[in-house]
């Protein structure tokens, strides 16, 4: 019998060991709380585009990954203290993020809208925004881009996206700003968004929004970064990328 | 560490602390005053007014302040129809409402049992005497028991009030910029943790060392009668 504990503890070690070199483990960081991009299902699993995005890079570039599910706020943080390696959690690439991280290419880009009830009637000028709130995600760019170029308005920020569609539901907030394909396939095309509606302009200037959404590493990890880009040009050539993005939008979000 | 970045935003600290210093006092205001009657309710023998107070104070107590605070704030806000409410009372659109009303039940629960082990300890001597002299139950309650029992649980009730100013912190969680959410802002925008919640925690800090020094303050002054020196004073007054 102890023969036998010391030969399977012997074994298990080899095979952890000859597991560990063989293949690299990256950890990489995620939202989950920003359908149809990053959520997670009523069985507790992560799903969405980011996170399938995460799966078939990973695949790409034959690494193991780990997910880590981590709230917008404290994303960034969580990267330089190393508690995982990438950020994919649509983050846009944006010079003051890139103060604190480095980005790979862009893995979509896709304009911010504003999105209000049906027949409330708001409009987008000086005198109908009077007076109106508009709920965004702290520390994104439409907090950015909201209050440098609406001061006038009231402004609530909440930690998730899914916050800001329950207080939309509830009332409490006249209007939303945010990424225009998140608002429509995460809330519209659901049914608690079935009276909602995106309207007016829509919002990509470079100076607030980016260009567009990148994978964020440590500004030392530069061969990391330039392995994902790589494989985002991969998965864009070998037909992957398409098939992901045609499960969860009707047009190419690239 | 680079604080530069906070100087920027000290008028949004401020502004955090203006709705911290207003949320905590009115609910802890509010609390002191509706405590007091929860209190008599929890010593009454007759089970129709003791249960319901006591099931008040242990729901109150035996769930976090940030549940309640949710239950409130986004569980009410799901309820059929209350969209078309929020038309006719502007009060409901806001956070405000609900992190007052959460703190305000939150506080009175705990209170309530600050205040009730206090009057149950009262001396039976005070008691006997106030009898004696011919008081009434209600003038009993309103001239011995409840003066005396405010006095003892002021040490306790200093502590609840600190808990209260801490536990307002929740209130960044549901939109409102307290001071924590002042912090959370700037540290979303600057990616700098530390520096934004340094920030918040010194003027916690500020604002629980007045606290601690005025509360000094009120427990000299309501028990003086138990400094000998000033007894005789006391006497002459009288």
């Amino acid at each position: 019998m102890k023969k036998f504990i010391v030969a399977a503890v012997a074994a298990a070690m080899t095979f952890a060991a000859g597991s560990a070199s063989a293949q690299e483990e990256i950890r990489i960081g995620v939202e989950g709380a920003y359908p149809p991009f990053s959520s997670v299902d009523p069985s507790g699993n992560l799903v969405g585009f980011d996170i399938e995005i995460a799966n078939a890079l990973c695949d790409e570039m034959k690494v193991k990954c780990t997910l880590v599910t981590q709230d917008w706020d404290g994303i960034i943080p969580a990267l330089l203290a190393k508690k995982y390696d990438a950020i994919i959690a649509s983050m846009s690439i944006t010079e003051e993020r890139k103060q604190k991280v480095d980005f790979s290419e862009k893995y979509y880009n896709t304009p911010a809208r504003f999105l209000r009830k049906k027949g409330s009637g708001i409009e987008i000028t000086a005198e109908g925004l009077k007076g109106k709130s508009v709920g965004v995600q702290r520390g994104t760019i439409h907090d950015t881009f909201l209050t440098a170029e609406f001061p006038d308005v009231e402004i609530k920020r909440y930690g998730t996206q899914d916050e800001a569609y329950l207080d939309m539901t509830a009332g409490r907030v006249d209007l939303l700003l945010a990424d225009s394909v998140a608002m429509d396939d995460g809330f519209v095309k659901t049914d608690a968004g079935k009276d909602y509606e995106l309207f007016g302009p829509s919002y990509s200037e470079p100076k607030y929004f980016g260009e567009g959404a990148g994978i964020a590493v440590r500004k030392s990890d530069t061969e990391l970064r330039d392995r994902l880009s790589a494989a985002i040009m991969a998965i864009r050539a070998n037909g992957v990328y398409k098939s992901i993005n045609d499960k969860y939008f009707d047009f190419d979000i690239y | 560490m680079d604080f530069s970045v906070i100087i920027n935003e000290l008028p949004l600290y401020f502004e955090g602390l203006l709705l911290t210093a207003q949320l905590v006092p009115f609910s802890l205001i509010l609390g002191f005053l509706a405590a007091i009657p929860v209190a008599i309710m929890r010593l009454s023998r007759n089970p129709l007014v003791n249960y319901p107070a006591f099931a008040f104070t242990y729901f109150f107590r035996g769930t976090p302040l940030l549940v309640q605070l949710f239950l409130l704030y986004a569980g009410v806000g799901q309820l059929d129809g209350y969209s078309e409410l929020t038309k006719e009372f502007d009060f409901l659109k806001g956070a405000y409402f609900f992190a007052l009303l959460a703190f305000f039940l939150n506080t009175t629960a705990y209170t309530a049992e600050i205040f009730r082990g206090a009057m149950a300890e009262t001396p039976f001597g005070e008691i006997e005497a106030a009898k004696a002299c011919g008081m009434s139950k209600w003038m009993i309650l309103r001239r011995i028991t409840i003066p005396s029992a405010l006095r003892r649980a002021l040490p306790a009730y200093s502590n609840e009030v600190i808990f209260m100013l801490h536990g307002s912190a929740l209130a960044s969680t549901i939109t409102l910029v307290d001071l924590t959410g002042a912090a959370r802002i700037v540290q979303s925008r600057y990616y700098a943790p530390f520096e934004a919640f340094i920030t918040a925690g010194v003027f916690y800090f500020v604002l629980t060392f007045l606290l601690v020094w005025a509360f000094r303050l009120v427990e000299k002054h309501f028990n003086k009668h138990l400094n000998r020196r000033e007894e005789t004073i006391i006497e002459v007054v009288t």
